[in-house]
């Protein structure tokens, strides 16, 4: 059982941590959210593990289980929904606002793009816009 | 057992919702409420302050559970002194923010704001692990909320980067916070401290680890080389009340460092003390070189004070990092100064930027601003202040950073960074003032087609210009009652030095009799 949980963690580790680099937004909520899990297993084998146990003491069996990494996880799991659901939701608000789902959203939107044209503002945002405009003759 | 250190966290969180309650009654009545529970929460920092100085760590046991087994709040000097700073920021953040109409850009600005200050006061507060956890997760949707507050493209995209960065933090410090339960069986922090101190070296690797894994999370919080790019951005693109309560923000990573490894990894940790020190020392100064070289290259003002929030907290991790109670003392009163001024600097930036019309706070050439006089009077004196020029408390802090670092073995390369980055900022500094200030286009009636969107320089308005005053004023307040100041710093270094009273009065603590838990057993 160590084998499989320690597997299992690393894993997801692995996989939260290749999806977090990505550069769009939604493998990113992935793998925040499979690196989420993983610490939640993660944190749940930290009161080592056992087989059948009640988490409270109970005179009729032989021992328990640590009844705090089970609070500790239910309290971070908790946290990580709340969390994922508001990236998602942000990360929804960037789509629609950034007209991509780039995680640096380089791009302009189009409406933007007409009112940088007009706007003679920094150099950066200019470059920016010669950019996109390559992009849409492409 | 006196409710005093619960009064920081109950108040905004009680205020909070009384806010949110209040939505039907009108943005009037949110705002009535936002200021009094503000100004009382101000009374009771001052009061929290002020008992903190008077006596030992005070504990809070919430549900009057033993101090391992329970959560604790515990009110020492530098807890009430963070949550002091905090309130007085807040009060001058919100004060602006109400005058500016910042708050009815989008809804529920006060019952964001309340509840971020909960968040911030229960990080200071806490005495457990986990518990600090949770409040920093409570403060962080908060400011996400605020960060975002009023909507717009470059909020979004900063605020999905501040998002993301963050929730791998909390990931990151779910794991090391995991770690030390594993092998240490508790998460107080007073009783980790003590379990650290006997842990056998078979062990040592993985609290190590552990406390290493903890630091890179608050270096995340505290914008720290490499982990500060997330920053710049962030702070540049929110509204500028919500930026100037920010300040206090990468302080909590201060804070936390300060907090965490100061009493796990402290003098008393056997093999494993001192952990952090030299990390803490050399990524300060590369955080310092980094944030000099970012202010130079800044394009905007706003992207500019935030490198030069940077800046600062790089000094402070310098200053945590020589590792004396001298040095501590000096950078808790480099903290106050750096909070208030770069607070103060995100709201004049607000002016220069409603000014500029079309341009702006871009350093491009445009129209000058109305009362560009003022403006800019009072921009030099925070540039001065800032960037630690004397006389104003800038220098004083540096200076009293530098004394203590007098014996220090890398003496050398810490007064040439620091003396180098000054340089540096001061040099960006002065370029951008004149660059905002003087560089300006002449007033033409007929003006060429391409210039028709600079010309329209803006309005300022001039509401809410005592919280500026307010802010920057510290400058000057910090350097004429230097000496009290420095007294109270001193003595908080001095009660951080010597963690045996605190460790002795969480663990010691017995909770209230009360009857009704016998009637239950």
């Amino acid at each position: 059982m160590e084998i499989l949980l320690a597997l299992s963690i690393s894993v997801m580790t692995a996989a939260g941590v290749f999806l977090t680099l990505r550069a769009r937004t939604f493998p990113v909520v992935l793998g925040l959210t499979l690196l989420a899990y993983a610490v939640n297993l993660f944190l749940f084998s930290m009161g080592r593990l056992q087989i059948g146990l009640p988490s409270v003491i109970d005179p009729q069996q032989g021992g328990y289980t640590d009844p705090l990494p089970q609070a500790l996880v239910l309290t971070a799991i908790v946290i990580a929904f709340g969390m994922t659901a508001f990236l998602i939701v942000l990360a929804l608000k960037a789509r629609a606002e950034l007209g991509n789902d780039h995680v640096d959203g380089l791009h302009l939107a189009a409406d933007e793009i007409d009112e940088s044209a007009e706007k003679p503002k920094t150099r950066h945002s200019s470059n920016r816009k010669k950019f996109t405009k390559r992009d849409k003759r492409r | 057992m006196t409710h005093t250190p619960f009064l920081p966290l109950i108040l905004p969180l009680i205020a909070g919702i009384l806010i949110l309650l209040a939505k039907p009654g009108g943005i009037k009545l949110q705002r009535t409420l936002a200021i009094t529970a503000t100004a009382i929460l101000v009374a009771a920092s001052l009061y929290v302050m002020q008992s903190a100085l008077q006596n030992p760590p005070q504990i809070y046991a919430l549900g009057n559970w033993k101090a391992p087994f329970g959560i604790v709040l515990v009110l020492d000097q530098l807890s009430a002194f963070m949550v002091l700073i905090t309130s007085l920021l807040a009060a001058a953040a919100l004060w602006f923010a109400i005058r500016q109409n910042t708050d009815t850009e989008g809804a529920h600005f006060h019952v964001l704001f309340q509840i971020q200050l909960f968040g911030i006061n229960g990080a200071f507060l806490t005495g457990d692990l986990f518990n600090l956890f949770v409040f920093f997760e409570v403060l962080l949707l908060a400011s996400y909320g605020l960060l975002l507050h009023g909507g717009g493209r470059l909020k979004t995209r900063a605020g999905l980067h501040y998002v993301a960065i963050n929730l791998i933090g909390s990931t990151l410090f779910l794991f090391a916070v995991g770690a030390l339960y594993g092998i240490l069986g508790t998460l107080n922090m007073a009783d980790l401290a003590q379990k650290i101190a006997l842990l056998p070296a078979s062990e040592q690797g993985v609290v190590a680890t552990a406390g290493l894994m903890l630091f890179v999370v608050f270096g995340v919080k505290a914008a720290m080389f490499p982990l500060y790019l997330w920053l710049p951005q962030a702070y540049a693109n929110t509204s500028a009340p919500v930026a100037a309560l920010f300040a206090i923000m990468t302080k909590v990573g201060i804070y936390a460092i300060l907090r965490v490894h100061g009493l796990l990894f402290g003098d008393a940790a056997g093999d494993l003390a001192g952990l952090h020190i030299d990390w803490l020392l050399w990524l300060g100064l590369l955080s310092m070189t980094f944030a000099a070289f970012g202010v130079i290259a800044a394009k905007n003002l706003r992207q500019q004070v935030a490198y030069l929030v940077l800046a600062s907290v790089a000094t402070l991790l310098v200053a945590i990092g020589i590792n004396t109670e001298q040095a501590l003392s000096a950078a808790l009163f480099y903290l106050i100064h750096s909070t208030f001024i770069a607070g103060g600097l995100f709201l004049l930036a607000d002016y220069i930027r409603q000014g500029r019309g079309h341009a702006e706070d871009a350093f491009v050439r445009a129209h000058s601003m109305p009362s560009a006089i003022l403006i800019g009077s009072v921009f030099i004196f925070a540039a001065l202040a800032i960037s630690g020029m004397p006389p104003l408390s800038g220098f004083l802090g540096k200076f009293l950073i530098l004394q203590s670092a007098l014996d220090h073995p890398a003496f050398w390369w810490i007064l040439g960074v620091v003396l180098t980055s000054s340089l540096l900022i001061i040099i960006a500094l002065a370029r951008s003032g004149s660059l905002l200030f003087y560089n300006i286009l002449p007033q033409e009636e007929n003006h060429a087609p391409d210039n028709a969107q600079q010309t329209s320089s803006g309005k300022i308005n001039m509401q809410g210009c005592g919280s500026i005053i307010g802010l920057l004023s510290v400058g000057a307040i910090l350097v004429l009652f230097a000496q009290p100041i420095y007294n109270v710093t001193d003595s908080i270094a001095q009660q951080l030095n010597q963690p045996q009273m605190y460790l002795q009065n969480v663990l010691q603590f017995t909770p209230v009799e009360n009857a009704h838990k016998e009637l239950v057993e």
